[in-house]
């Protein structure tokens, strides 16, 4: 199985005409995503890829086709309102892919979702891949992705990339890889993940790749230790980055003492999480720990 | 983006929070005319974005106009903590009563505005925090409804017990949260909020801290930028959509992504390497953008060897390829390159290095062991 997708998902996405839209739209056709509806203002009728159909609104989409699930990559100032939109459409998963959006914007959202019983994903991440159920939903490349039973949990892109490809030459396929994004405000965070992994039948074990900045490591730390019985091992980046700066992710910074790599790599040994000193350290530490 | 707190006294003056009257100076000639203005003993203050200034001799007395063009002329052009000053605010020695801490951040945990507001003022609140945090309250805002007139109460009281303060008080609590939301910050400090002998309530100083990404949209703040406080490399880079950071090391890092660029870093280090750089090409990569990040890169004397590290997803291999081909032969790159990449369009990339006799590394760690060797080899 999977976490947040499957086999029922029926994805729409939101900004399908425009340039990021349209190149990852095509990207998850291809991968064999059930891609049902594309939602862009002003260009409801058309038809993108000779296939799927363009519609005003997300309300009208999701009447239409029954489409449950809406990826975002629509510009960061017109983001926020394109996630209430998706929200108030009644759609329970919604994927954020778009960066910069301003943290104001996502402190407005997040009551809004949590008041609708709906799971954001995001802003600014990769989104989320389940290469057993071929669900490819945000930008995860699904060439590097193979079909397993480890379960992965990211705050990065790339990063993930580089360790997911570690995985799958090695021949340990993944259930489900999801990208929950570097910014301060997000919608699903590590915890909210471990749970779904700890709970899923067909994950025997989860690979986390936190960074610096804020506590949320810290506190998934603590859950895999009161909650989770399955294998964790973890990867912190930024051990080498200075305080107070800015790396990149809007939530990659530490913050007077803490945020640091030190006290979230402590928080996971004494959770009895596998710490990975290196990216390519995740295949060894699994096989010992599976 | 931080703001000078000639900058942000100006933003909470805006939405009328009550201050004592100053300007800012950028000659010790203005600084005498400002000093005239207030009449009496004035403070000179640098503004860089450093903390400290006072110990670093950057905040001075000056009891008449004269002293305070002399004392100007002293700490204008001083360097505090690697930045210069080109700007002093000159602000009244005023007699104080009490001092308090009244301060908004964005807090990532409650994923809402946070007050948080001590009768602990004037001293470093991170320092109130660690050791005495029973002296802090804090009290989340939901931003759907804005801050109730009750909380901005609750917060006054904890200040102060007579009635007219604390009404001067929640006002200013009310008006500190406009400023935030008004201005996209991620923090509004008033650090001191002061009480007068005579018993008014005033900011003495103030610091904000806008978010990056309201920037796009709001050029009015935009311009408050200072690129003279910024690292000149760091400021370059941001003029070409690179997210780059200097650090003290010799090896130059070229990466897409963030998380893999920390990633790079961190393996940098654990080799025995010290990384030179953070930098994060981004995602989709124009040829532009290596030739850009290699100029900076290759701007800073320390560095003795550069990576590419690219793992090619939205990144096309082939453009990043591009770019260090037409970089290189636009301008001399004197330190040894090692170029790791895989992922999209990888035998394309490879190819077009090939052609112009360089090779690529498709393995992480071997790349880093690498860059590391040539830079050692060649200090």
């Amino acid at each position: 199985m999977s976490i947040f997708v499957d086999a029922a998902t029926r994805l729409l996405v939101q900004g399908i005409t425009g340039r990021e839209g349209s190149f990852h739209a095509r990207q998850m056709l291809e991968y064999g995503t059930a891609l049902v509806a594309g939602v862009t203002p002003g260009k409801g009728g058309q038809t993108f890829e000779g296939k799927v159909p363009v519609f005003n609104t997300v309300d009208e989409a999701v009447r239409a086709t029954g489409a449950n699930t809406s990826v975002i990559y629509v510009p960061p100032m017109a983001a926020a309102a394109a996630v209430f939109e998706a929200a108030d459409a009644g759609l329970p998963l919604i994927v954020c892919i778009t960066e910069g959006i301003p943290v104001m914007h996502m402190s407005r959202v997040m009551p809004f979702v949590r008041s609708r019983g709906v799971r954001l994903i995001g802003p600014n991440c990769p989104g989320l891949i389940a290469p057993g159920v071929r669900a490819k939903v945000g930008i995860i490349p699904g060439n590097i992705c193979s079909a397993g039973r480890v379960g992965m949990v990211s705050r990065s892109g790339t990063l993930t990339y580089e360790v997911v490809n570690h995985l799958t030459r090695a021949g340990i396929g993944q259930s489900t890889c999801v990208g929950i994004g570097g910014d301060p405000i997000i919608g699903t965070n590590f915890i909210d993940c471990l749970r779904a992994f700890q709970d899923d039948s067909e994950t025997d074990a989860i690979v986390m790749i936190g960074e610096i900045g804020g506590t949320d490591e810290q506190n998934a730390a603590a859950f895999v230790k009161q909650h989770v019985t399955k294998p964790v091992v973890g990867f912190i980046a930024g051990q080498t980055a200075p305080k107070g700066r800015r790396m990149g992710h809007a939530g990659a910074i530490i913050s007077g003492s803490s945020g640091t790599a030190e006290e979230k790599l402590a928080a996971f040994e004494a959770a009895g999480i596998g710490i990975m000193r290196r990216p390519v350290d995740v295949v060894a530490l699994l096989r010992s720990r599976m | 983006m931080n703001l000078h707190e000639y900058q942000a006294r100006t933003l909470l003056k805006a939405v009328g929070i009550p201050m004592f009257e100053g300007d800012v100076a950028s000659t010790p000639t203005e600084a005498e005319a400002v000093a005239r203005r207030i009449g009496g003993t004035v403070v000179i203050k640098a503004q860089v974005h450093a903390g400290g200034r006072g110990k670093a001799g950057g905040v001075k007395l000056a009891r008449n106009p004269a002293e305070a063009a002399d004392e100007a002329a002293q700490i204008l052009g001083m360097t505090i903590k690697g930045l210069t000053v080109h700007k002093v605010l000159v602000v009244p020695a005023a007699e104080i009563a009490t001092e308090s801490y009244v301060g908004l951040i964005m807090d990532r945990e409650t994923q809402r505005p946070v007050f948080m507001v001590s009768s602990a003022g004037g001293v470093d609140i991170e320092e109130v925090a660690a050791r005495t945090p029973e002296k802090i309250v804090r009290l989340p805002v939901d931003p759907t409804y804005g801050l109730f007139p009750h909380q901005a109460l609750r917060l006054a009281f904890v200040l102060y017990r007579d009635f007219a303060q604390v009404k001067a008080a929640a006002k200013i609590m009310e008006q500190l949260y406009t400023a935030f939301v008004n201005n996209g910050a991620s923090l509004a400090e008033i650090n001191p909020l002061v009480t007068t002998p005579e018993g008014r309530v005033l900011a003495l100083d103030a610091k904000v801290v806008i978010d990056d990404n309201e920037l796009f949209w709001r050029p009015d703040l935009g311009v408050l930028r200072d690129d003279s406080a910024e690292e000149p490399s760091e400021a370059a880079a941001r003029r070409a959509n690179l997210s780059f950071i200097k650090l003290d090391g010799n090896v130059g890092c070229v990466v897409n992504g963030a998380g893999l660029a920390m990633a790079t870093m961190d393996l940098v280090k654990y080799y025995g390497g010290e990384p030179a750089n953070f930098l994060d090409i981004g995602g989709s990569s124009s040829p532009e953008k290596v030739i850009n990040a290699l100029k900076i890169i290759t701007a800073d004397s320390h560095v003795k060897a550069i990576l590419f590290n690219i793992f090619g997803g939205i990144t096309r291999t082939d453009d990043v390829a591009n770019g260090i081909v037409a970089a290189t032969s636009q301008f001399k790159v004197n330190v040894p390159i090692v170029i790791r990449l895989t992922g999209t369009n990888e035998v394309e990339a490879i190819r077009i290095l090939e052609g112009v006799g360089m090779r690529a590394l498709s393995d992480m760690d071997q790349a880093v062991q690498q860059v590391v060797e040539l830079a050692r080899g060649a200090v």
